[in-house]
């Protein structure tokens, strides 16, 4: 029962007052297809038939309840779930750009270098600030100097960050505050330039200042990059994204241009969670 | 609660705070006497009364006989050495009471001793953490990896003597290594490899999952994600286990009695005909030093100043290198925190 409604979807009004979000394309290309997707953790499945198109250049939000799966799906798009003992795909395919992930081909590296990943507990690496943003790079085989340092800066501008460490970039990156380890986690993945950022729960824990500024900056990399992000927190989710998956219980409820789920949705299970009614 | 009860109460409250209490303090004094006795009587030995203060011969010269003798009313007591000099000076025949191992020092054994613990570190060392690696990072939780971990149980327990006579038969015997410092580093390295294991493993799976995921995440492999984002920060971990490993290797006798120990050899490890030889050469060690001059010769009152000198030492030695190894931690330690 996924409801996709492309032609009508209007587009969704600017979240913060940032800028005018520009018109989506009526017949976009998708970044990445989930097609009758069902996930298990050994004998316990978590995902039933989930059908889903993430169009390119917009911060998709996936929202529900505990435990209703979105994590799950988020980490199937780089394959963080292959790390977990008896996680499968056991039903369906997921597709970037046309191209089955999950292929026996596949280098699952070269994955998870174009689908970057920001995770809920902020996880900077115990060294500099500079060298945190420089691991992608140096792991990818790029020694020279110059280019590093210009990527790292690129990157720590781009997460809006630079102001604020460009003195100390020898530091240890633990001693910036918790909001500054989590952009600087964003740094660290745009530095290698990936094509779609998945973001779990970012904000969940920053304070309120900490969350606009990384809500701000979500709203920017839009922009250039695909951005599907897991929150609890809806107002998050009506405030920057342009299109949000309902999720409860394993299932896709509903999908749709953020505006829309958000004043008129079609479910009445969306509306109650959305409305508060349960959640 | 009635006045009986709550008496009783009290007594047991009383009497399970001073159980546990003398239990506790129980060990601090046998400790202390451990401590203080081979601490008293070592340093009879180790140091002298007069500049430079330290018996240099104990600690520079190897094991001699000592030959005790009186003549012209005088009570001589000289070294293997001393007393053949004397000899060509006073032409004369004596009645010397010969003690063996009972004069000069012990530096033989110094020598050996670190050889032992170096070689067989560095066995434990790098096998023990590749397995731990292999357990903690790469290993799924299946039937052959529990017989694994019960396998390294049981490695854990099992008594050194036993591994002294499977070092023997394997590598003395089977192998034609005879008594030799090849043989004893893979007694000694097989003896701590289950402790070496188990303390990498538990200090791998300390660093938080996040920066596997992370590092994961951005593309790295799961070697380099090993190599640069798990390993150097187990390390601090890894080495505060092995400095268990070095105190048992340098003080355990039974597993290097029948592999690497010599009782007595007058050549130090260094004078081989060939650099090969090297490694196929019986040492001189200091818990089998002490475990021949206090069982394997008549004792009397000359033979307690080697026992409890070279008791002294090894005990030293293990503070020492259990407190460079403390010190390497603190500093590979203060860049980390999480």
């Amino acid at each position: 029962m996924v409801v996709m409604e492309k032609e009508q979807i209007p587009h969704p009004a600017p979240p913060l007052e940032l800028q005018k979000l520009p018109e989506p394309e009526p017949r976009q290309p998708v970044m990445i297809n989930v097609d009758d997707v069902d996930f298990c953790y050994g004998a316990h499945q978590v995902l039933f038939d989930v059908n889903l198109e993430i169009p390119p250049r917009a911060v998709t939000a996936f929202i529900g309840p505990s435990g209703c799966g979105k994590t799950t799906l988020l980490r199937c798009f780089n394959r963080m779930n292959d790390l977990i003992d008896g996680a499968r795909i056991s039903a369906g395919r997921v597709r970037l750009e046309g191209r089955d992930i999950y292929a026996p081909d596949v280098d699952v590296v070269d994955l998870r270098r174009r689908v970057g990943m920001v995770f809920q507990k902020s996880n900077p690496f115990p060294k500099s600030i500079y060298d945190n943003v420089a691991y992608g790079l140096r792991v990818l085989g790029v020694n020279k100097k110059s280019r590093i340092n210009e990527a790292v800066e690129k990157s720590l501008r781009a997460s809006a960050l630079w102001d604020e460490v460009k003195d100390r970039l020898e530091t240890s990156a633990y001693g910036l505050s918790g909001g500054q380890q989590q952009r600087l986690c964003i740094a660290r993945a745009l530095a290698v330039e990936p094509e779609v950022i998945l973001m779990d729960e970012p904000c969940s824990a920053l304070d309120p200042i900490a969350t606009a500024k990384v809500e701000e900056l979500i709203y920017q990399l839009r922009e250039n990059f695909t951005i599907v992000i897991v929150t609890h927190n809806m107002q998050q989710a009506g405030r920057c994204s342009n299109y949000t998956a309902f999720f409860y219980l394993g299932r896709l409820i509903e999908f749709g241009a953020t505006s829309k789920i958000f004043s008129n949705p079609s479910q009445r299970q969306t509306e109650d969670y959305i409305t508060g009614r349960f959640g | 609660m009635s006045k009986a009860r709550r008496a009783r109460n009290r007594i047991a409250q009383t009497t399970a705070f001073w159980l546990f209490r003398f239990a506790t303090y129980a060990i601090l004094a046998a400790a202390t006497y451990i401590f203080l006795d081979i601490g008293i009587k070592g340093s009879r030995t180790l140091f002298t009364t007069h500049a430079p203060f330290i018996n240099v011969p104990f600690f520079t010269q190897g094991p001699q006989t000592l030959f005790v003798f009186d003549h012209e009313g005088e009570k001589y007591t000289l070294s293997d050495r001393e007393f053949r000099v004397w000899k060509t000076q006073h032409p004369v025949e004596v009645e010397a009471t010969s003690v063996a191992y009972s004069a000069g020092g012990v530096w033989p054994c110094i020598v050996g001793t670190g050889l032992l613990v170096i070689g067989s570190m560095i066995f434990a060392l790098a096998v023990g953490i590749c397995s731990a690696i292999y357990l903690s990072e790469y290993s799924h939780n299946t039937r052959s990896l529990r017989l694994i971990r019960i396998a390294i149980l049981n490695l854990a327990g099992v008594p050194s003597i036993v591994f002294g006579l499977f070092g023997f038969g394997l590598f003395v015997i089977f192998f034609h290594w005879n008594v030799s410092l090849l043989a004893g580093w893979f007694t000694l390295g097989l003896m701590i490899l289950p402790a070496i294991i188990t303390a990498s493993e538990e200090s791998l799976r300390a660093v938080p999952n996040g920066l596997r995921e992370g590092s994961l995440a951005l593309g790295a492999t799961k070697w380099q994600t090993i190599r640069k984002n798990v390993l150097p920060y187990a390390i601090p971990g890894i080495l505060t286990s092995s400095i268990l490993g070095i105190g048992r290797v340098a003080g355990e006798t039974a597993p290097i009695m029948f592999t690497a120990a010599y009782a007595l050899r007058d050549e130090m490890p260094w004078q081989v005909q060939r650099w090969t030889d090297f490694v196929f050469q019986g040492v001189m060690a200091l818990p089998y030093h002490i475990y021949v001059v206090s069982s394997k010769i008549p004792q009397n009152e000359y033979t307690e100043r080697v026992q409890y000198g070279a008791a002294c030492i090894l005990l030293l030695l293990v503070f020492a290198i259990a407190l460079a190894s403390i010190i390497l931690r603190e500093r590979t330690r203060k860049r980390l925190s999480w």
